[in-house]
């Protein structure tokens, strides 16, 4: 197939970006977004250009490295899908392709469709953990968890740390991956010594580094190629509402 | 062995270069006993490390299930599995301390699958006869990737520990013949940055990338092993690859990566090709029972199909060379869980596979609940690495590799889900503890200086290495030496390999990497976010290296675990071990285009009887009281 792609196309933080528009042709529907992309490269390479700068890694949908806006979308047109699993089958002959980095002032641009998500690692430094050294822990079978609660925390733990939330949010709110983290360990036994420090510390940070709030609009859920449940967020709140009201620390 | 003290320990510095399994774990562990850690990955976050995507799961001899487990059975089974090419002591330690590995998961809040009563769940794997993997859905690496991550955040957060997202490490500094430090680069402004530290750690991972197609991630690569290599240490068993054999085949010519589905799936998935060439065109539903080939069942009736992967990528490669592949190409096997499906249902199926089915399906557009998966083997591990010693050190003093980085556990073959075990039981509990002995000895070196020459010029090497990068402006881009580099990499030093394909593979290589040198285009400037300079620093590694991989298996006349010779094969073409091979070839840099030198490590095994493997039989273990030393060590030239 043939396809006219309009890339965000930035030479540093810096520099102001503009929108390249190339035309690709000889893509075939078994190919991934990512591949697609390579041959664009390739092409840009052979005319003494330079290539298109995008975050990339595992290609299998789990490292969380890719994160490209396709056509006003997280990730592109496939729900529960990362950018380098997306297939050009779901396009067609003909179609033209914008592509933008994520879009959010706490996500800054490196260059072209890399971005700066150091703020998440940030967010997880203030207490996305349990403080448990090396060697001090009891046997894994003291630490019975119900199969439904084990599940769950499961189902949090999933994410992948992609910042699609972020960059479907119209508030650039980084809830959904700041409630998955809580979530996880809020609902295991483990987490519970550092419960109420955990919510406030993340969400002080999440808010310094100029995340927006949430307000319910469900953009993040639908655009999570981990399908990670907005009802998280509903637990962040109970969370830290709990903690803000009785923490002893305050 | 000797300990530092912990006011003593403040006034350490180690340099942690990778954030993996083992590296992260090291990491956050050194860090939590007291010494000062700076951590390298050239990621934008440590969570990213291709660790994160091992899929099955990770062993223990828990023996929670009365299976019959125990630390001898799972030391006895990685011996075993990887062809008795591994070292005895170093292997024992790790069956040992697999037990707590676990334990400090699940205090981590790492959320393993669990039966109703709240018990971990276990499921079995390949080339062993006991459930000792420990599972979490199909996303294992990632749970325990993220444990370690967040225990590495934790020291990050009391300042123990100081990350450098995006940084390449581009060479070993040493003085004295000892590791002193890094130099690195910022790969976001280019800036190339020298880090002083008493002790290096090396947790890169593995070099399957040498072959092009892999199911690495794109930007794994041997770079930092490789300058290691160049600054004195021993390469060990660079030829020993472990090729995976459910993997979604190859697509097309524009494939950028292999996609595995995890070896788990053989639990409930039955291996097949049809018995006859001419259905293999056929809708595989249209193929009765009788028709139908089970060759893994049939040629190993003990084992079935959860045969160690060198024996399972070997077996699927035997029929597809008889002409009864399936698929487009004719290079793929069916892997069926129709049986399963009726045996289990549907829903119990999707609960263990589901998001592997899931991934499947989005890459080929088929729906495995109804039709058998289409599968073939692809590059995966590398047993192969850096020389250590027991205490994980290499042989340059201060120098330590740990994880895929290293050799050390597997021999010529990895069984499944050793992987995260081996990483974690590296960077949590080895060596924290062995690195301490080292350590004890620096307590008065004072502050490293990176004023000092050897900095310097280390500094202006890579500098220079960059710049030359840069002023080819050639005609082929970075990808298309790599390519080519890994197509030779693979029909003539893959799945099996012969003297004369080698040969030729040598002499290959050496013409590719004179025309890298001559004809490679990198655009832009050293100073700036340049993704191509970065991949051409990678390949033109990987371009060495294959050509030690390649003298390697030259070298090594038997046929072991992943190293497959077809002049030394049994008559069913079971792989046939030389006793005379029964070491460990460890190999010092000469200089480009000069031989490499060979220090054998003989492998003595005190604790177990070397065997032929066979899976196709039950075989008896007894369990003696053991007498385990350190493993030997003495390396004989």
């Amino acid at each position: 197939m043939k396809l006219t792609l309009k890339i965000w196309r930035q030479k540093n933080r810096q520099a102001a970006g503009k929108f390249e528009t190339y035309s690709l042709d000889n893509v075939t529907e078994d190919m991934s977004f990512l591949e697609m992309m390579d041959i664009l490269n390739l092409q840009l390479l052979h005319d003494k250009r330079d290539a298109v700068a995008f975050d990339h890694d595992c290609r299998e949908g789990i490292c969380g490295m890719c994160s490209m806006y396709i056509n006003g979308r997280a990730h592109g047109p496939e729900n529960a899908t990362t950018t380098c699993q997306l297939h050009m089958r779901s396009f067609k002959d003909g179609d033209t392709i914008v592509i933008e980095p994520w879009r959010a002032a706490a996500f800054p641009i490196i260059k072209d469709l890399v971005v700066d998500r150091s703020a998440f690692d940030r967010i997880v430094q203030a207490g996305g953990y349990v403080s448990v050294s090396t060697g001090s822990a009891v046997d894994a079978n003291a630490i019975p968890i119900d199969k439904t609660t084990a599940d769950k925390a499961m189902d949090a733990a999933e994410c992948i740390g992609c910042g699609a939330c972020v960059a479907s949010c119209k508030n650039s709110s980084a809830m959904l991956f700041l409630s998955a983290k809580v979530s996880h360990f809020a609902l295991l036994p483990q987490g519970q010594a550092e419960r109420k420090r955990r919510v406030l510390d993340m969400m002080r940070t999440h808010d310094e580094a100029g995340f927006g709030s949430c307000t319910n609009t469900g953009a993040c859920e639908a655009e999570c190629p981990k399908s990670i449940s907005i009802s998280n967020i509903a637990r962040l709140n109970r969370e830290y509402l709990l903690a803000a009201l009785s923490n002893d620390t305050m | 062995m000797h300990l530092v003290s912990p006011t003593n320990k403040r006034k350490l510095d180690i340099i942690v270069v990778g954030s993996g399994l083992a590296g992260a774990a090291a990491a956050a562990t050194l860090g939590e006993l007291g010494y000062n850690v700076k951590c390298f990955c050239f990621q934008d976050s440590p969570r990213r490390a291709h660790s994160i995507a091992a899929q099955g799961g990770i062993n223990a001899a828990k023996n929670y299930r009365n299976d019959g487990d125990s630390v001898y059975r799972l030391f006895y089974d990685t011996i075993k599995g990887g062809d008795y090419r591994a070292r005895e002591g170093n292997v024992y330690r790790l069956a040992e301390v697999s037990v707590q590995i676990i334990d400090q998961c699940v205090a981590q809040g790492v959320p393993f699958a669990r039966e109703y009563g709240g018990l971990l769940d276990t499921r079995s794997f390949g080339g062993t006869q006991v459930s000792r993997t420990f599972y979490a859905r199909g996303q294992t690496g990632q749970q325990v990737l993220l444990g370690a991550y967040s225990a590495l955040s934790r020291q990050i957060n009391t300042g123990a520990v100081k990350m450098y997202n995006r940084h390449e490490m581009l060479d070993v500094v040493t003085i004295d013949g000892k590791a002193r430090g890094i130099i690195a680069r910022n790969v976001e402004s280019g800036e190339i940055e020298r880090h002083g530290g008493h002790a290096v750690v090396l947790a890169t991972g593995g070099y399957g990338n040498v072959f092009f197609l892999s199911t690495n991630a794109m930007g794994s690569n041997v770079t930092a092993a490789w300058k290691a290599y160049r600054k004195g240490a021993l390469f060990g068993n660079p030829c020993f690859t472990q090729i995976h054999p459910t993997c979604i085949p190859v697509s097309g010519h524009f494939q950028s990566k292999l996609t595995l589905m995890s070896e788990s799936l053989r639990n409930d998935g039955r291996v097949w090709v049809p018995k006859k060439k001419e259905d293999c065109g056929k809708n595989p539903l249209d193929i009765p029972e009788q028709d139908r080939d089970y060759y893994l069942e049939r040629r190993y009736p003990a084992f079935g199909n959860l045969v160690p992967r060198d024996v399972a990528s070997r077996a699927a490669k035997v029929v597809c060379d008889e002409g009864r592949g399936v698929g487009k190409s004719g290079y793929a096997v069916y892997l069926d869980f129709a049986d399963a499906i009726k045996r289990l249902g549907e829903n119990v199926i999707r609960e263990r596979y589901g998001n592997l089915f899931d991934m499947y399906e989005r890459i080929t557009a088929e729906n495995p609940y109804k039709a058998p998966m289409r599968i073939y083997p692809a590059v995966h591990y590398t047993m192969g690495g850096l020389w250590v010693d027991y205490e994980l050190s290499t042989n340059v003093p201060g120098l330590y590799a740990l994880g895929e980085a290293n050799f050390s556990d597997h021999g010529a073959n990895r069984l499944g889900a050793s992987a995260l075990m081996q990483g974690l039981a590296d960077g949590y509990f080895v060596l924290p503890v062995t690195i301490g002995e080292y350590l004890s000895h620096e307590i008065r070196s004072g502050k490293i200086d990176t004023n000092q020459a050897a900095f310097a010029e280390a500094e202006k090497s890579v500098r220079d290495t960059l710049n030359q990068f840069i002023n080819i402006k050639g005609n082929k881009t970075v990808d298309e030496f790599h390519l080519a580099l890994g197509k030779i990499m693979w029909e003539k030093c893959g799945m099996s390999r012969n003297a004369k394909g080698l040969a030729e593979a040598q002499s290959e290589i050496r013409a590719l990497r004179e025309e890298f040198y001559k004809n490679v285009f990198v655009p832009g400037s050293t100073d700036e976010f340049n993704p191509e300079l970065e991949k051409a620093g990678r390949v033109a590694d990987f371009l060495e290296l294959g050509e030690l991989m390649v003298i390697d298996a030259l070298n090594r006349n038997e046929s072991c675990g992943g190293h497959f010779r077809e002049e030394y094969q049994m008559a069913d073409g079971e792989a046939l071990r030389q006793d005379e091979y029964q070491y460990v070839s460890a190999w010092q840099y000469n200089g480009m285009n000069k031989a490499p030198t060979l220090h054998k490590e003989e492998l003595i095994f005190e604790n177990l009887e070397v065997k032929t493997r066979n899976y196709a039989e039950w075989v008896k273990t007894s369990s003696p009281v053991l007498v385990l030393g350190m493993g030997l060590l003495v390396i004989k030239s």
